[in-house]
Parts: C-alpha cells; structure tokens; sequence
C-alpha cells in the first residue's frame, strides 16, 4: 500500500435482481483490465428477489483489501429498498449522487446536504427501448465518471454477454452509451489516480473460489456439503471441477451426512473437504470431534455469517470462533485457521490441507462472508508447495498399531486395501492397536498424544501475520487484518508508528510465538466483529496481553473502518 | 463389486481376536457369524472389505473382525460408508447399524441412502429395543411394550424399514434371522454381490431386554413367494408381511450411483485460467 491509499469507492444500489451485483462485477473487470486494482463487495437482503442489494467497489492503483469510511459515487438504479443501508452506506461531503427520480429519493441518511446530484432516469430509457437493461444504463454512467476506456468496457461486456447474441449486444452498449451520456455533464470530486502501467500477470477471484482453488492444489479430491450461504459458491466451484481431476462432490442431505461421508473418503484415503456456514457447523461439532479421536484428516470451512441461529445469513460477522476453537465435546485438540485476505484464502485453504493430512487431523477454516463473497484482482499467487501428504503404514507383518504412541504423535495410518493393516477407526477410546478400552492410562496416553502431534509441530512464520514495529499493536484476525493493515498506514501518516499482529493460527494457540511477537509492546488494541468479544476473550484465555489492552469490537455486518482503527490507536497516543 | 477372489476363504479368517462385550446368548453373536460366512463365501480378501457402524450393541462389530472397520458416532454410519465407497469404488463396503441408530437418529440418512443407491450393504440388527442404553424403546419396538422410559408402551404404530427402504429407491430389500446363521450368511453374501444399495433387515434378538424374543426362531418362515424386481409387486406383499417372512424381497436394476465419468485434467492450471486477466 502506499502511503496515502488514494482510492476512489463506489456503492451501486437497487432492488435484488435488478442486477446491480453484475453491473459491480462488470465495472471491477473493466477498471482491472485498464490497470487498475480493485475490491468488490456485496451486501443483500434476505429476500430471493426484489429485496435490496448494494455492490460496493473500492478502486486504486495498489491493490485493495478493504472499504474505507466513505462513498464518492452513490449510483441507484432505484431507491426502493435502499433506505435499509442507512447505517452500511455513507457519501462523502464532497461526493456524487447518481439515481433514477422515478425510483424513490435517496435516503437523507446517507447522503450528506453538500452532496451533488444527478439523474439517471433508467426507467424511463427502459420503457423507450425495451431491449435495454437498467443494470446496464448504470453500468454506463459509473464506466464513464470512472473514466474507464470504452473499448475495455466494450470488451468486458462482450466476454459476459457476447453468446446471447448480436442483437442483445447491440442493445448492451446502447443502453450504457445512454447512461455515460446522461451524466457527461458531472465528474468525481477525486479522480482515480494513474492506472498501473504494467501491473503484470493478475487475477480477478472472489475468496470463495480461492478456497476451492486451494483445496484442489492442496490435493482435495472428494467433497461432500450441503448448500448454504455464504458458503455455496465454494461447491459450486468444486463441483465441476473435481469431477474433472478425477475426484467427485456430492451434495449431501445435510450437514451431519455431509461431514461423515467426507470422513468415509479421508479414512479411504482420499484427503477430503466440506463448506458450510456457522449453522452447518453446529451441526458437525460432533463428527469433528469422531475424526479427532479416530484420528481422520478432514478440512472443515466455516465461511463465517451473522449469527445466532439464521441470524443475518447474507452478511459478515467474526462470531463462530468460539464454536470453531471451542465447539467440540471433550479434550478434542484440532486446528483452526483463518485466512486474512482473498489469496489468503487460497494459501490458507491449501495449508489447512496439507496440515491436516501431515497430522492426521481435523481442520477448521474459519472464512467469513466479507471474504468469501468478495471479488478483488490479486497478483497471480505463487503455487506453494504445499500437498498434503499422509504418513502411511506399508503392508504391515504383526500385530499393526493404528494409533502407535510415537514421537511425533503421529502414526502411521493404514489404507484399505493394505494387507495386513486392518484395523478399526474408532471413536471410543482405545488401544494403539485401535481395540476399545475404557481404562484410566489408555484413554490419558492417547489423549496426550492427540494433543502431543498438533503442539510439537514446527507450523513456521505463517502462524500470523506480523508488521511493523513500534510498542502499540493491533491484534486482530480474519478479515479485519487488511482492514487494520490500512489503518496502521493511516497511523503511521499521522506519526504513529504501531505493529500488527494478526494470528492465522488460531488453533493450537502459540504462547511462546506470541510472547516474542508482544515484546516491547505496551498497548494492544484488539478489533474484532463478534458481539461477544469472542476474540479478545480467547487472546485473554491463552495469551499474557499488556495491562493496556482495549478492545475495538461491534457484531456484523457493520464492517469496522481503517479510520475507527487508526483513531483507537491515535486516542491511545494522545491519552 | 469388483472382487479379488481368492480360494479357501474360511469364515474364522474373518473373525478377530478381540472377544465381543455382548450378553451371552444374544442375537449379534449369530450375525457375527452369518458375516464371517458371508465374507467366506464371497472370497473376498480382508483387507479389501470396509465394515462401517454407528453406536450401540450392534455397532460395536467391526472390531470383532479382521476386515477394516469404522465405528463411527451414533446414527452416521452409512453416510461414512457412502464417503468410503464413493472416494473407493475397488472396495467392498458394509455397514452394521441397529434399529435406534439406523431407523432413528440415522432415519433421514437411511432414506437418502436408498435414494442415493451407492453400492454398499446396509444390515440393521434389529432387536426392536436400544439395547447398549438398557432397554427404552426404538422406532420398531411395539407400541404396548413396557419400558421404564414408556410405561405401558409408547402408544405409537412401528416404523416399517422394508417399506421405507422400497419406497426410497433401495435396490435389494431382504430380512434374515440372526437364529440362523448359515441362511443369514448367504442372504448377506447375495445382498453385497447385488449392485447398489442393498438392505438386509437381521432379526437379532436381545435376550437382555427382550427375552420375549426368544421365541422368534418358532416365528420365523421362509417367504410364501419368489423375490420380485417389481417395486408395485414388492410392495403388495409388504403390506400383508408379518414381518417375520424371512428371505429376499425385492432385486431391483436401479444403475448404482457412480461418479460421472469426464475427461481427467493433469493441471490445475487450466482452471487457473479462468481467473487470468
Ligand atoms: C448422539 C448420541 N445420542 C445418544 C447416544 C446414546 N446411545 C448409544 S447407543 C443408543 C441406542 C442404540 O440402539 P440400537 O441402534 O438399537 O442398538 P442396540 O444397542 O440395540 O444394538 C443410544 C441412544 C449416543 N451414543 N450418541
Ligand atoms: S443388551 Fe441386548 S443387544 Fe445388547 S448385548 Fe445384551 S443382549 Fe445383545
Ligand atoms: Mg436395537
């Protein structure tokens, strides 16, 4: 990031369906392939349709991991539900309205009085030429206050909708010619700064696709889930693709199946995934805690959403950490990784593979729907070497010993099909040779050797994310490490120089790692997104945090601000 | 079933070393048993068999045999089973559940696996009570039955898992009786060599909460009619079934589930691609 972030924010609006989430996503590739960076971001009401939906785009020439504090283009397609964004969308003083009169008025709440104004009567220009689309007159108006090249747009448009015919394509880039007209009279307050000249090779994924990417590269060859939001688009992705590398995914009848039959395929020998949200997760608490006893490398990814129960299904919040570290009955050691940016979910996912199969363990990813749902162009990530690799037992002669106490905690495991290595997988305490027993010494020796494997292991500098330097830092996790990351430049602008530290490694936790990245520091500022301060309690739990913690923390979906950070840190200072 | 055969298979080959924690006389001892003989007779190698189960009395037979087992948690069996088999065809998948882990907490998985008819054999030992808990009541005990958890019965009318099994899509229905192990065995042995998703319902009494049981054996008949492949058949005959017709029901020709099969891609970076810009 530079110093200063100059960027330039833009929120689309409209009733769900009316396609204001393609327009964003149409606008994103068009700015990318002219050189710029950008992060795009959904937030949607419940409703299937005709609800309320807002595309929400951050563009700069650096890459982009998070929104800032405000808007400089507020461009509706229609008003109708938009009020109920109130509190998510805020136009700069200086900034743009863009909206069709005939769909409602902008809500005061968002729209600041020094405000300028435009119209952009899609409504109208639909009923003139009914081959038009209103998504695509928006689509127009925002290419041209972004000053994006029309061939690029004209391009980007042609890739999405060049099947469906010479006709419809011509009515296309009509109907966004009529849009850059209708506001050729108006432009940006901040311009964008000078698009990259040579940005090289990048790409344009959204964090749910970089998990599955990463399962794939991380050697995932059998997924089982069932569909839930926002965690779908991760199935969707595999599904097709897994069938294609010899590998299949099966949608299961609900979560309790799907996590058991993703156990059935690891315990076969195939290094198996599932995807689910917090609801889903509920529901396999049990089967996790069946693959930590018997020993089952399986990859679990929660893509985090607003909770209890349904709560708010389509939007973010950082409160199943609790369920996710926490969740299983009994001593159950497991792991559990956050990613922290959209190819973070990529390396995380293919890390979180390769750990589970490398300590014969359950995984948990925790995602978030911020993350998952988000589309941003990233530089083309590295392939990592990163491929799961399970000790195996060879044909055994003897007596085999599934769950051998050895020095690294970790047995060699036995596929079907070797001879001489049957053995049953089980969920009751048992023997090393797997037999069930219910004595005192059996059930402490293989306890602690559950808990001995994950421990020893040597998980390197990816356990956290760790910047900077100065006595005050900001510990944070998931989502919000770019978010602080920016307001940490913010800091530094204004003379304040703070670290981050942002665990990636949630569990096994990492006293001694934490230790030496705490040293010299006075002041914490932990930022999280659970209602609960899940995080802030869990750091508490494991870790010795300075006297001079406090805690910046609110539930979703309100995404914490790099400025809200940075005036955290700042009152810190000051005091 | 792909089966390696090899020659001289004896049941007890089949049999562990580990000694079974069942009350003596009870009805899992025979299907044991009928296993072993199944697994004889099909000739299959040890290591190439997979024996899942859930929890209770009867979930607890995996260890008592030397093929490769799953004693999973209570009412997931199958779905494990289907993961195994579907990530492995070249194996041989059986899973042993009981009445309360498969018929309750794992109903709703019984009926997707029936529609889902992955290759694998599905044996419920049913004793019409949840014998490792002691004794309450499970969807097939009868509805006057006694239990300090339902005194004077639970009132309800029984599930019915032949029934349900048809109606779902199972591709083989049959009922056999742990009192004899010889004819258990062989309906086992057909049950896993017919393709999809087999269910054999085992009357295997418990003598511990429901000594009455013990006069199965005189209840027991061989089936008035031949095994049909015709559900509408089928299912005619299951609504005038005492529920102690013992032998193949229904052979159904439902293609198994099977991953579809699609051109195999070496390198990940194709779909890499679709991410380039
Ligand atoms: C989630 C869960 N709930 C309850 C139990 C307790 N439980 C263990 S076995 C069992 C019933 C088993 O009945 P059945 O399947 O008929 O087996 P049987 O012992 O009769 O062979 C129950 C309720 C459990 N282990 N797990
Ligand atoms: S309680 Fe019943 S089912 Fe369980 S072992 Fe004893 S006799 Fe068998
Ligand atoms: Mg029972």
């Amino acid at each position: 990031m530079a110093d200063d972030p100059v960027s330039v924010s833009v929120a689309l609006l409209g009733s769900g369906g009316a396609g204001v989430l393609t327009t964003g996503q149409l606008l994103l590739e068009a700015l990318c392939r002219a050189g710029w960076n950008g992060l795009l971001t959904r937030s949607v009401g419940p409703q299937i349709r005709g609800g309320e939906a807002a595309a929400l785009l951050r563009v700069s020439a650096q890459p982009v991991e998070c929104h800032s504090g405000g808007f400089d283009l507020l461009l509706a397609i229609d008003w109708r539900n938009a009020a109920r964004f109130d509190s998510e969308i805020a136009l700069h003083p200086d900034g743009l309205v863009i909206g069709d009169p005939a769909g409602g008025e902008a809500p005061a709440a968002m729209v600041p009085a020094s405000a300028r104004r435009g119209d952009l009567r899609c409504a109208e220009l639909c009923r003139l030429h009914p081959e038009w689309r209103a998504n695509m007159i928006a689509l127009g108006a925002a290419a041209r206050l972004l000053a994006i090249p029309s061939e690029i747009l004209e391009r980007v448009i042609d890739n999405r909708f060049g099947h469906k015919g010479e006709a419809a394509m011509a009515a296309n880039l009509a109907a966004t010619r009529a849009g850059a007209e209708a506001v050729a009279a108006f432009a940006l307050a901040r311009a964008l700064p000078p698009a990259l000249a040579s940005p090289g090779k990048r790409w344009l994924i959204t964090g749910n696709e970089a998990v599955g990417l990463g399962a794939l590269r991380g050697g995932v060859r059998f997924a089982a889930a069932y569909p839930i939001t926002p965690a779908s688009e991760i199935l969707e992705w595999l599904a097709p693709k897994l069938a294609r590398v010899g590998g299949s995914l099966v949608q299961a009848e609900d979560e309790l199946a799907s996590v058991n039959m993703i156990i059935g395929a690891s315990y076969g020998g195939t290094p198996s995934l599932t995807a689910t949200s917090g609801p889903g997760l509920s529901l396999m608490v049990e089967s996790i805690g069946l693959a930590t006893a018997a020993e089952v490398p399986i990859v679990v990814v929660d893509v985090m959403r607003g909770g209890p129960s349904t709560g708010i299904p389509t939007k973010s919040e950082q409160a199943d950490l609790n369920i996710a570290v926490y969740g299983l009955h009994g001593d159950a050691p497991h792991l559990v990784i956050a990613p922290q940016s959209i190819p973070d979910c990529l390396l995380s996912t293919q890390w979180a593979v390769f750990l589970a199969e490398a300590l014969q363990s359950p995984v948990i990813v925790l995602s978030d729907q911020f993350l998952g749902q988000a589309q941003g162009a990233i530089a083309r990530p590295a392939d990592i070497a990163f491929v799961g690799r399970r000790l195996r037992a060879q044909s055994a002669g003897g007596a085999y010993r599934r769950y051998a106490i050895t020095g690294t905690g970790v047995s060699p495991m036995a596929i079907p099909g070797t001879a001489g290595g049957q053995y049953t997988a089980d969920g009751l305490t048992h023997t090393e040779r797997g037999v069930p027993t219910s004595g005192a010494l059996d059930h402490s020796a293989q306890l602690d050797k559950r808990c001995d494997k994950l421990e020893q292991y040597d998980y390197g500098q990816l356990w956290a994310t760790l910047e900077g330097e100065g006595d005050t830092a900001v510990l944070t996790w998931g989502s919000l490490t770019g978010v602080a990351r920016e307001a940490l430049t913010l800091a530094a602008n204004r003379g304040v120089r703070a670290r981050l530290i942002a665990p990636r490694l949630l569990a096994p936790t990492r006293p001694a790692a934490m230790r030496a990245a705490l040293v010299g520091v006075r002041r914490v500022v932990v930022v999280e997104q659970s209602h609960g301060a899940q995080f802030h309690k869990y750091l508490r739990a494991h870790y010795d945090l300075p006297a001079d913690t406090r805690v910046l923390q609110r539930p979703g979906p309100l995404t914490i601000r790099p400025t809200e950070i940075c005036d955290a840190l700042f009152a810190e200072n000051v005091a | 079933m792909n089966a390696t055969t090899t020659l001289a298979c004896k049941p007890g080959d089949y049999k562990s070393d580990v000694k079974p924690i069942w009350c003596p006389g009870c009805g899992d001892y025979h299907v044991l048993l009928a296993f072993a003989r199944a697994f004889a007779e099909l000739g299959r190698p040890a290591q190439e068999i997979v024996l899942v189960s859930g929890i209770g009395c009867s979930s607890r037979i995996p260890a008592y045999m030397s093929c490769y087992g799953f004693h999973g948690i209570h009412g997931r069996s199958l779905a494990v089973a289907a993961g195994v088999k579907i990530a492995r065809p070249d194996l041989t998948v059986v899973v042993a559940s009981g009445d309360g882990d498969g018929y309750s907490i794992g109903g709703n998985h019984f009926i997707h696996a029936c529609r889902r008819n992955v290759d694998i054999t599905y044996i419920v030992m049913d004793n019409r009570i949840y014998g490792m808990t002691k004794g309450q009541p499970s969807p097939t005990t009868e509805p006057d039955f006694d239990t300090a958890l339902s005194p004077g019965g639970t009132g309800l009318r029984p599930f019915n898992p032949l029934v349900i099994a048809l109606a779902s899509g199972a591709n083989y229905v049959a009922r056999a009786f742990a009192g004899n192990p010889q004819e258990a065995g062989a309906l086992i042995a057909d049950a896993i060599r017919h393709p999809g998703f087999s269910f054999v319902e085992v009357l295997s009494p418990c003598v511990t909460y429901r000594p009455d049981q013990k006069a199965w054996k005189e209840r027991v008949h061989p089936p008035p009619v031949e095994a049909t492949d015709d559900p509408a058949r089928a299912a005619r005959r299951l609504m005038t079934d005492d529920g102690f017709n013992i032998g193949v029901l229904y052979r159904g020709n439902r293609v198994p589930y099977g991953p579809r099969a699609e051109a195999v891609v070496e390198d990940l970076a194709q779909f890499e691609a679709e991410f380039e810009f």
